[in-house]
């Protein structure tokens, strides 16, 4: 808990939560490197984004450490961006819809990359 | 903290101490004041980014054209075969590294070692600059070479321009910020400054590091991951 001295804790749990935070990032690139698509992919990245996002909140913020008075008042106004969240995809998959059915927008249309781009000059 | 003692609030901890802390005409965060600020200050600094990520959630999800590749956009060559998004990683990396130097600060703050919280802090700020520069050779890359604008790009939705110059720059805009806040206060905590008021003020420093640290790990997922 918090104490006369302010926020002081042994030096063992940052280095661990810092070598932590480098092997969950190596592991979300990995899922790029590795090319991983579709559900997993999604799966994989929110898991280690917010594993991540929690260590860096509960030891490097010391949240796990503060009174509850304080962390509730931390994290509960960002949670109820989560209904909103999801408003927002729910309308959005309505609008893109739209814009196919109504708009005569291309449902086949495919990004193109910088190598489709200038590739040939690359090749030089 | 000397009026938390005095107040005899901390007796409980917990959901019961959510209660004491809410229920009586007193004090309610048991923290120094400029502490309970910063954390209110990030609250809003959450929302701020929330505003944006959220504004890309929907226009990626409303827009028809496909999302451009990210992952080969800011692929990088060293010499061989471009590396997908090695750029994005070498950063994600050393912003990590700067926020753990940051947490040893911040101990060594607390124990009153003016000298390593000192060049620890001017370590997490030199980082913070590599970060912005790496960041700046990004931005360079994509106007001058991909010809990336903020109302179209060649790859296909001209979201993603807008996108991410609006994120990447807010976020930028956040470290540079930050490089300049904790050099300020390690001068002060170098001069002595601190030595009589205490040394919350690197942890509230450290606070506001941490957080644009967290807001990085969201970018990195929702931007260039996803």
């Amino acid at each position: 808990m918090s104490s006369e001295a302010g926020q002081q804790h042994p030096l063992g749990i940052y280095y661990k939560v810092w070598i932590l935070l480098f092997v969950l990032s190596g592991f979300s690139y990995a899922v790029d490197f590795f090319d991983v698509q579709g559900a997993m992919r999604w799966t994989l990245v929110i898991l280690f984004m917010l594993l991540k996002a929690g260590f860096i909140i509960s030891v490097f913020m010391h949240a796990m450490w503060e009174r509850m008075a304080l962390v509730f008042t931390i994290l509960g106004p960002p949670i109820v961006l989560l209904l909103f969240i999801g408003f927002l995809a729910v309308e959005g998959d309505y609008v893109q819809e739209n814009r196919f059915q109504y708009r005569g927008h291309d449902r086949d249309a495919v990004a193109l990359g910088p190598d489709d781009l200038h590739g040939e000059e690359e090749a030089h | 903290m000397s009026e938390a003692t005095a107040n005899d609030v901390a007796s409980h901890d917990g959901v019961a101490g959510l209660v004491d802390d809410w229920s009586a005409d007193k004090q309610t965060y048991h923290v120094p004041w400029g502490k309970a600020m910063m954390w209110i200050f990030l609250v809003s600094d959450t929302f701020i980014f929330s505003c944006f990520l959220i504004s890309y959630l929907n226009v990626r999800i409303t827009t028809t054209q496909p999302w451009p590749p990210q992952s080969e956009i800011f692929a990088l060559s060293f010499g061989g075969d471009p590396i997908p998004l090695i750029l994005i990683a070498i950063m994600t990396f050393v912003l990590i590294t700067s926020s753990g130097t940051m947490a040893l600060a911040v101990n060594m703050g607390y124990r009153k070692d003016k000298v390593k919280t000192f060049w620890l802090m001017c370590a997490t700020a030199a980082f913070g600059v590599m970060f912005v520069s790496m960041q700046a050779f990004e931005w360079t890359k994509l106007i001058v070479d991909e010809g990336v604008r903020p109302w179209g790009n060649p790859f296909g939705a001209p979201q993603f321009g807008s996108a991410f110059f609006m994120i990447t720059g807010f976020h930028g805009l956040h470290v540079s910020a930050g490089v300049i806040y904790l050099l300020w206060v390690a001068f002060r905590v170098k001069r002595g400054y601190y030595d009589n008021k205490g040394f919350e003020i690197v942890e509230i420093a450290g606070l506001y590091w941490h957080f644009v640290d967290l807001v990085w790990v969201f970018i990195f997922a929702f931007f260039y991951l996803l």
